[in-house]
């Protein structure tokens, strides 16, 4: 204070207003040692542990997947954590390498171009695709099967109001699950800038008309976006191969903890250079020193962004999802391609298996839709003449939580729930599941 | 015999450079880092079933060209990446309008914790009383911080939180019928990029505010750029330059009467913690950056949160869910039929938002305030001190009390040497020290804007000053030194622009091998 010639830190506020000076202290809790802090916050915590202890069925863009435990060590190292957006680029090599081989490794396992550092997560990342085919395109609807989780959809809806863009709803077929390919033709049109498909549907389906919809897609001369599940792309065809020009996904299920839901991991990816110029989110380029005697990285195509560009940016983001990009960058380094085609088989048998069993109780049917299924299914109570929000609280007091119901977003489906069956589920949680559902429903 | 155990007990820095090679090119075919997990016989038949079901077209043709590598070379590469990364854990990171402040070890801690690492947003309410508790709490924190009605934890970053707010000045217009003729969006020159970004996301046009020669917004002509045109104003205060607008009751009075919503860019919340809030200035929006403010690490980007406060009337157009407490429970809102819908999926950063929730526990009102006031001295003392030199600059009235930050030009050191802010802030990092944000605000030339936050301590400051006084000096006698910096980092400068060249660009592992092949 000396030094700077006040006597008291009050004369550094001086200047603010007498009208607008807050006249007392702020009504908050006292300052509390960490060991006090600590306690109350893992009592409070501990209260959720049914929570965690639990086993869950539920997934729906936030899944349980094992975590291995290099990934959480590796992610939670101070210099990465503590560390900035890298706009010193020459300080934070670290952090720009790993997400440059985060971005090469979205492109191998989706089969596209390019791929940014990351958005906040699968919803916007959803609601940016639409707004970047409007762009493109200069088109101003977007069509999206019907079968679409809940957030991501009201998140589109959100993205896509002020941009004048409508959002215009396409049939799936609720015997077999898949997009309604004559619905979609009928409501293609010149005003069409993209087509969204998920694959996996919301529901799970496996969708075999991919190739289908992207020829009638690139016919009328609009964009063909997907949304993908990371997890399946061991074994399954990636969007890149069915003729995608943008793919999205949810990038949690790749080493990153549910954490009540955040954060997550927005995935996206598009091709050709057209489009790469129209993305959004940060983009990191290997390059050289200037002397060109070392290989070095640094952000690319910063014209695109909102620090440069203000109004006229491609997007608002600015912080991202980057430490989740990292994680996600450990965990696919040590899965390799061998690691996720392991993983994908043991998510497609838990998946058979658990489908198989639960179908044999009486008055539940197991999957609603026809097809093969990956991860998710739809268990429907219809015929048991029970709700599944009742069921819900009866099954939690045996220790399990099932799927959520779909009974608000897709009514016509009745009392269904979509459940979710990853690596983690043993063969003992699956019986124990279907054992509960029997018990509750004969009662 | 007595020995000197001593040497140079001054800082010297000089980074990890290990040519780390790209994680692909140590990959060796057959090498594994994680096996799969084993499937009973029971497992394998059902396998075999679903197998059978995949159609051809279903399935992946060729194997993604994911690395190979064992465990232990994952975690060398990635602990060599983390040793070629400066953070906050390891020096001076004043970087301005971010407020890179120390994260204290304990909220890691808690954030890590099983019991919210396996937690599913849908799981039932009545297993989520205790994180639901922390989450409605916090909102109540933020509210008391701000002096707003009501806050919503859900958007996952400022401007993430700035779109929020901007859709709620729209659904606001949109209730009065006013929304087709309230088209405009008032930002100042001084303003985060973000804000205009945010503003046109929403469909909004971008108006801009000059400032007057005092750095604040000039009150005449934004008499003149007010109409029945404007939606709203987005303003930080302090603002970018670390100026208190002092006649932001003005301000907000000149857009209320025009029938335009006021919204507070919280970036800069930390100079005036408990000393004066957005809603007694007039603000009817404002958003907090949780990764700034409230201690929660920045993770080389990301993730934060950006919650969103407002007032009473404009409480029913917060995203939905909310977290709401009936004086028994704790549940998530999703009936609120005028909210503007969602922003994300789930119900937001938790992660991040509980580290927010000890960092007020631990620090109190008492110690929230101290932040403030500590953040100022901190950033006033290192003004004077730098400013002594009579190398650098403060534009705007030197002699006027900055808030948390500042700005300084380097423009005489430029005019004298060609040596411009770019090479002083690079030369910087030769020091063990980060740069400050260069070039911004866009109102000053040559500007370097140093937040050095209430972590630093004076000795850390008296350095920064010292270092920057250095390197003005070496300007004039060894300009080389400063031209050609850094060299004790992991890399020399880098050429950035030939990074988004289109004929040097090059964005993957797989562009990179392409070019290698062709070239």
């Amino acid at each position: 204070m000396k030094a700077i010639g006040i006597r008291s830190i009050e004369e550094l506020y001086s200047d603010i207003p007498k009208q607008v000076r807050l006249k007392k202290r702020l009504n908050l809790p006292i300052r509390t040692s960490e060991l006090e802090v600590r306690r109350h916050i893992e009592s409070l915590l501990s209260s959720n542990s049914k929570g965690s202890e639990i086993v869950s069925f539920l997934g729906g863009g936030c899944w349980n997947h094992y975590v291995p435990a290099a990934v959480s060590d590796i992610s939670s190292r101070a210099e990465f954590v503590t560390s900035y957006t890298p706009y010193q680029p020459e300080v934070s090599q670290g952090m720009l390498q790993a997400l440059f081989e985060y971005q090469s490794m979205i492109c191998e396992l989706t089969a596209m171009d390019y791929a940014n550092s990351s958005l906040y997560d699968w919803a916007s990342a959803l609601g940016e695709a639409a707004r970047m085919a409007s762009r493109v395109t200069r088109r101003n609807e977007f069509l999206i099967p019907r079968h679409v989780h809940p957030d991501r959809r009201a998140t589109l809806e959100t993205y896509a109001e002020p941009a004048g863009i409508k959002v215009v709803e396409v049939k799936n077929d609720n015997i077999t699950g898949q997009i309604d390919l004559n619905d979609l033709e009928s409501k293609i049109t010149s005003k069409c800038a993209a087509v969204y498909l998920e694959n996996p549907s919301y529901l799970g389906c496996l969708q075999i008309r991919a190739r289908d919809v992207a020829e009638i897609v690139h016919s009328n001369g609009a964009l063909f976006v997907a949304g993908v599940d990371l997890i399946s792309l061991g074994i399954l065809k990636p969007p890149g191969e069915y003729g995608a020009d943008i793919a999205i996904g949810e990038g949690q299920c790749l080493g990153n903890a549910m954490n009540y839901g955040g954060p997550l991991l927005g995935v996206f990816a598009c091709k050709g250079e057209e489009l790469l110029r129209q993305m959004p989110g940060r983009i990191i380029g290997l390059t050289t020193t200037k002397d060109e005697k070392h290989r070095a990285y640094c952000m690319a195509l910063q014209t695109r962004e909102q620090h440069i560009r203000r109004e006229r940016a491609t997007s608002n983001i600015c912080t991202n999802h980057a430490l989740c990009a990292l994680t996600a960058t450990v965990y696919l380094s040590l899965m390799g391609a061998s690691g996720m085609r392991e993983l994908g088989m043991a998510i497609l048998s838990k998946t058979q298996y658990a489908i198989n069993e639960l179908n044999r109780i009486k008055r539940v049917k197991v999957p609603l839709m026809k097809g093969q299924h990956f991860k998710e299914f739809t268990v429907s109570f219809n015929e048991s003449g029970r709700k599944v929000r009742d069921l819900e609280g009866s099954l939690l007091t045996k220790g399990i939580q099932i799927g959520a119901p779909v009974t608000e977003s897709i009514p016509e489906l009745g009392e269904t729930a979509v459940f979710s069956v990853t690596e983690i589920h043993s063969k003992e949680d699956i019986d124990k599941l279907c054992t509960a559902i029997s018990e509750v429903l004969q009662s | 015999m007595h020995r000197d155990l001593g040497g140079s007990t001054e800082l010297t820095f000089k980074q990890a450079s290990w040519h780390e090679p790209l994680i692909f090119e140590l990959s060796k075919k057959g090498k594994i880092g994680q096996i799969g997990p084993t499937l009973t016989e029971e497992e394998r038949s059902t396998l075999s079933e679903a197998m059978k079901n995949l159609t051809e077209d279903l399935l992946r043709k060729t194997r993604p060209n994911l690395p190979e590598v064992s465990e232990v070379e994952v975690v060398r590469h990635f602990t060599r990446l983390s040793q070629e990364n400066y953070g906050v854990d390891l020096g001076t990171y004043p970087l301005g309008s971010c407020t890179m402040k120390y994260n204290p070890k304990i909220c890691e801690i808690l954030a890590a914790s099983p019991r919210l690492r396996n937690l599913h947003p849908s799981q039932n309410a009545s297993h989520t009383q205790g994180i639901l508790r922390i989450l409605y709490e916090l909102s109540q924190f933020l509210a008391e911080i701000t002096g707003m009605s009501k806050v919503s934890l859900q958007p996952s970053a400022g401007a993430h939180g700035e779109l929020c707010g901007a859709l709620i000045i729209r659904a606001a217009h949109r209730e009065r019928n006013e929304l087709d003729r309230r088209t405009e969006m008032i930002i100042p020159d001084s303003s985060h990029g973000t804000n205009p970004a945010s503003a046109a996301m929403a469909g909004f046009k971008v108006v801009v505010a000059p400032s007057d020669s005092e750095g604040c917004i000039d009150i005449e002509a934004l008499k003149k750029t007010v109409s029945s045109k404007t939606a709203g104003m987005m303003i930080t205060n302090p603002n970018t330059l670390g100026i208190f607008e002092k006649r932001i009751l003005e301000v907000a009075e000149i857009v209320h009467d025009a029938g335009g919503l006021l919204y507070y860019d919280g970036a800069n919340l930390n100079a005036i913690l408990g000393k004066a809030r957005p809603r007694e200035m007039g603000f009817d929006i404002t958003h907090i950056n949780i990764h700034k403010t409230f201690g929660t690490p920045h993770g080389g980007g990301g993730p934060g949160a950006g919650p969103v406060g407002v007032t009473e009337e404009l409480a029913k157009f917060l995203p939905i869910p909310t977290v709401e407490f009936d004086g028994q429970n704790y549940y998530l809102d999703y009936n609120r039929p005028e909210s503007i819908g969602r922003l994300r999926a789930f119900h937001g950063n938790i992660s991040v938002l509980l580290r927010a929730y000890a960092y007020v526990l631990l620090l109190g009102a008492e110690g929230l305030e101290e932040i403030a006031e500590i953040s100022v001295l901190n950033a006033n003392y290192l003004a004077r001190k730098v400013l002594a030199s009579g190398r650098y600059q403060m534009p705007f009235d030197s002699k006027k009390a900055r808030k948390h930050e500042i700005v300084l030009s380097t423009q005489k050191i430029t005019a004298e040497t060609g040596i411009r802010a770019l090479d002083i802030s690079k030369r910087l990092l030769d020091f063990g020290m980060h740069a400050p944000t260069m070039y911004f605000p866009l109102i000053v030339r040559e500007a370097m804007m140093i937040e050095p936050t209430e972590t630093e301590s004076i000795e850390a400051l008296d350095r920064y000053a010292d270092v920057l006084t250095k390197i003005a000096e070496e300007a004039y006698q060894q300009p080389t030194i400063v031209k050609e910096a850094p060299q004790n980092t992991t890399v020399g400068r880098v050429d950035d622009v030939a990074a988004s060249h289109p004929k040097t660009m090059c964005l993957t592992w797989r562009m990179y091998r392409n070019r290698q092949a062709t070239s």
